[in-house]
């Protein structure tokens, strides 16, 4: 087990770094891959000596002024989205489920639209405002979805899902009616509901970090509970798993994690879907691999994904969310299609 | 030692009266039987045995403590479950879910201090055949192998108290009994108590020492299996005519259906 978590987790980190790389050095103005290591590592303290400055100052403060903030909240947001999907699928035992699809995301949305609408952003707790609202709305819309799903105790995949849609349709009417509402601020929120990276600076990232360490830190360290919760929660129950509290304090972590990305990054859809799924497939069903493996490659996924939004057009940038989307909505259809042929093959062999 | 015992105990699903006043003891070390029709609680009684399921009134003792006072991990030491669906279809491969069994005995960085447990993993692995399947994800196995599985799963929770929900519903004549005969082999190595919700009446009076007759949420009998089953009790149980033979083997009684016209 550790042999196979310490391969998988070398190799992607190893991913993680080119991933890092290319993105900073692609751009209106490219740079070689060699230089920006290079001013990277002159950052470092005691390494940092070692390297002689032969690079412009120009190509220095793009890196790390311009570039960097950016791919680093790209990975901060595409970590925290991928860990919030695969904590949500392995308590809710729901291959579909993830932050958009459960309309988390929109709830958490409706919360950061408001304050954006009302320039409230920074008014209770400072910084701390737009993710704790955009908590509590993405929280409580996590339990509309929930209580709207429910049928005698269970959660039907299908029903989840569609109350997912319901809710997420009518949040988005809101956001929508806000936007439209708003006569000043139109583009941000406008442009902020479709996720977008741009023109946010190291105080963003710095705002994520601690969300995603915290996050990271339980929901990694309540991975071989996620593993019970694939034996149904009964059976789990009897395997001396306290259900209620392991449920409750997942989707709290993960309904946070979302929130805290969504009000910074806005709506960026299927992140939480695609990747810990991609995951599943390489390493089968263990969350102890699932887990950390989610969070370095919801980072890659999003950096790639943010580097595509704003590269495609040239010079115009297309909303993250869009992107993320062409490659998100088909993996969905595609998932929904195997969910519906393991049914069938299963009802085949006369079992459940 | 661990005993069990219900003390009027009363359960309601909705307005629907699952469980009236059952009061039951059960020994360390006994194979109990529990029979009835379809609803009439059978299962229920099992699950507040296992605390799942909460009671109304009445109460739940095992050693001397209301279940409900156990924390689950606490409780998981002391009792195992296998329920009548066994492990559901997932792709995780047969040794994982076989630990899966160990988690109530892990501490919180999930080492198991429990002296030699790779000897005891491996002794249950090699009881129940698995060890070539070991690798192998649940969802590829068949019935037979899978109910293997989930009692391997038990096992590894080295339990003082096994509870069986209908354990060989779905499976033939040869599983059901390999089943019984690894569940009944186990009872007597480690002094187990079984409590056993039973379909089959004759695999029922094979194998357990005792059996309780649930009717309409009530205790309606309760004895050995020859005290049990008798054409009259089965009657006015199941709404059944039947006639008993003696098996061969043990001299427990065997229950034989008789069709009406041929009466």
């Amino acid at each position: 087990m550790n042999k196979k978590l310490a391969g998988y987790l070398g190799a992607s980190l190893i991913l993680l770094v080119l991933t890092l790389l290319i993105c900073v050095g692609t751009g209106s103005v490219s740079l070689p891959m060699g230089d920006i290591a290079r001013i990277l590592l002159h950052r470092v303290p005691a390494l940092g000596e070692w390297i002689t400055p032969d690079w412009t100052t120009a190509s220095e403060q793009i890196v790390l002024n311009v570039r960097l903030p950016r791919v680093l909240l790209g990975l901060i947001v595409g970590s925290s989205l991928a860990l919030a999907g695969a904590a949500f699928q392995g308590v809710l035992r729901n291959p579909l489920a993830d932050p958009f699809t459960l309309g988390v995301s929109s709830g958490s949305s409706v919360g950061a639209a408001v304050l954006i609408f009302f320039g409230w952003q920074f008014s209770l707790v400072g910084i701390f405002t737009l993710p704790m609202v955009a908590f509590v709305t993405g929280f409580t819309t996590l339990l509309i979805v929930l209580a709207l799903a429910k049928e005698g105790g269970r959660i039907p995949t299908e029903s989840l899902i569609l109350s997912g849609v319901v809710m997420q349709t009518f949040l988005g009417a809101v956001v929508a009616f806000l936007t439209a509402m708003s006569k000043k601020t139109v583009n941000e929120i406008l442009y902020w509901t479709m996720g977008s990276l741009s023109l946010r600076g190291w105080s963003y990232t710095a705002i994520l970090l601690p969300y995603l360490v915290i996050g990271l830190v339980i929901i990694w360290s309540g991975a071989r509970r996620l593993n019970l919760f694939a034996l149904g929660e009964r059976q789990a129950a009897h395997s001396g798993l306290d259900v209620e509290r392991t449920k409750l304090v997942m989707l709290v972590v993960a309904t946070l994690l979302t929130a805290a990305a969504v009000s910074v990054a806005g709506v960026i859809g299927f992140a939480g879907l695609v990747v810990p799924h991609m995951i599943r497939l390489i390493t089968g069903p263990d969350y102890r691999l699932i887990v950390p493996l989610s969070a370095i490659c919801g980072g890659i996924f999003l950096m790639w994904s943010d580097l595509i939004a704003r590269t495609i057009l040239g010079q115009v940038e297309i909303p993250l969310g869009i992107v993320t989307a062409f490659v998100g909505a088909p993996f969905f259809a595609y998932l929904l299609y195997r969910n519906k042929k393991q049914r069938e093959s299963r009802q085949e062999r006369g079992m459940m | 030692m661990s005993r069990i015992e219900l003390r009027a105990v009363t359960k309601q699903i909705g307005q629907k009266t699952v469980l009236r006043d059952v009061n039951l003891k059960i020994e360390q070390g006994q194979f109990v039987g529990i029979i009835g029709p379809n609803g009439s609680g059978k299962t229920t009684l099992l699950h507040t045995i296992s605390g799942v399921e909460q009671i109304e009134s009445g109460e739940i003792n095992i050693d001397d403590r209301a279940v409900s006072s156990y924390r689950r991990r606490e409780l998981a030491r002391k009792l195992a479950v296998l329920q009548q669906d066994g492990i559901p279809n997932i792709a995780y491969p047969v040794e994982d879910v076989i630990e899966m069994g160990r988690f109530p005995f892990l501490d919180w960085l999930g080492r198991d201090h429990s002296p030699d447990i790779r000897e005891v993993m491996d002794r249950i692995m090699t009881r129940l055949d698995l060890t070539s399947l070991a690798g192998r994800p649940v969802d590829e196995l068949s019935g037979g192998q899978r109910q293997r599985v989930a009692l391997g799963k038990v096992m590894a929770q080295q339990p003082q108290v096994l509870l069986l929900d209908e354990p060989t519903t779905y499976l033939d004549i040869r599983y059901q009994l390999q089943f019984m005969e690894l569940v009944s082999e186990w009872q007597k190595d480690e002094n187990l108590t079984v409590v056993a919700v039973m379909h089959d009446l004759n695999l029922a009076s094979m194998y357990c020492d005792r059996l309780v007759v649930l009717q309409e949420g009530r205790i309606a009998a309760e004895g050995t299996p020859h005290e049990i089953l008798t054409p009259d009790t089965l009657h006015s149980v199941f709404e059944v005519r039947s006639a008993l033979a003696e098996h061969p083997d043990s001299g427990v009684p065997q229950i034989m259906l008789r069709r009406k016209e041929q009466l």
